[in-house]
């Protein structure tokens, strides 16, 4: 797979990064941008995972068990964290179906894509409503930002900091991915022959699920 | 425009069944760290299983569905390297915490 363009290795890097020109040899503005965005993002988040690092090990309170916290009884049965384990495998399946879209997209298959596409975003619209049922449990039962039931007051503040701008960044992909599928659909970009914005779009996606997989480890299973 | 007849558009088309195999994977491996809290491993043992499951699906994510392994070398290490700075920090506050523990928990 590797492109047939002089300079492969570090001069390569060396190449794209001093020549005159724009860098990033072959990759179209669009998704070298979105990469830049995205790295953005990963120290917005990385903030956050951090601070939630910090005051979780600086406080003298027991921290709540996520373990219990987040469980369900399920027809009598007490799963623990059951509805973090179906979220994460909605987000999960998401990112197949974009995957697999992006696939479609570079094969000039408007159908397939446009469908793949709109499944990808019900799935991230069920993680939305998955999310709000979580938030309502957690606040009718007492979960505050500010203090909890549970143990330490740092949790209520994290969670609701970490998972809500979680939450904004997959409504906001559900909002953008309806939108291309929905051009997809009508042909905009079979007629402009191009269709780099589904790859760019999965991109975001990806890195929406992405950011889960950290949130996942770091606060629900530590 | 001048991309669309060019390498590009054949570039990110890999077979459907990579997709699939990383999808699958991906499942396995959040079963997998589900498993670790839902029979109580504790200790070093249960954070380092967290870690290498989280590590191996970042992984996937990145490589196979965002095509960064397919990518241009540059691209990769402008993506990749910047955010080992955040351990910097994840250092610092690690030092901070302890102490703010330790100011905390003598009563000062």
């Amino acid at each position: 797979m590797a492109h047939q363009v002089e300079g492969e290795g570090w001069q390569g890097i060396v190449g794209d990064l001093s020549a005159d020109r724009k860098a990033f040899r072959n990759v179209p503005w669009g998704k070298a941008m979105m990469w830049l965005f995205l790295l953005s993002d990963t120290f917005v988040f990385g903030c956050f995972l951090t601070s939630y690092m910090s005051v979780r090990m600086s406080t003298t309170v027991a921290w709540p068990n996520p373990s219990e916290v987040f469980a369900l009884t399920i027809g009598g049965a007490h799963i623990p964290l059951i509805l973090i384990a179906i979220m994460t495998f909605v987000l999960i399946s998401s990112s197949g179906t974009m995957a697999m879209a992006v696939n479609f997209a570079y094969r000039r298959d408007r159908a397939r894509t446009a469908a793949l596409m709109l499944a990808t975003a019900v799935l991230g619209a069920t993680f939305v409503g998955m999310q709000a049922f979580e938030w309502t449990k957690l606040i009718s039962e007492g979960v505050r930002p500010w203090a909890n039931p549970f143990g330490a007051a740092q949790f209520g503040s994290t969670f609701f900091m970490i998972t809500g701008f979680h939450g904004l960044h997959v409504s906001a992909g559900v909002i953008y991915l309806s939108i291309v599928a929905f051009k997809v659909s009508r042909g905009v970009y079979e007629r402009k022959g191009n269709y780099q914005i589904v790859e760019i779009a999965g991109l975001y996606w990806h890195f929406v699920d992405l950011v889960w997989v950290f949130i996942f480890a770091f606060f629900y299973l530590w | 425009m001048e991309q669309a007849a060019g390498q590009r558009v054949e570039g990110q088309t890999h077979p459907i069944g990579v997709y699939l195999k990383v999808w699958g994977l991906l499942f396995v491996l959040s079963t997998l760290s589900y498993l670790v809290d839902y029979f109580h491993f504790h200790g070093y043992l249960r954070w380092s299983l967290i870690i290498v499951f989280m590590m191996l699906k970042a992984g996937l994510i990145v490589s196979v569905f965002m095509h960064l392994q397919w990518e241009r070398l540059v691209l990769r290490y402008v993506v990749l390297l910047p955010p080992l700075l955040l351990l910097v920090l994840v250092a610092l506050m690690v030092f901070e915490s302890d102490y703010v523990l330790l100011t905390r928990s003598t009563g000062g």
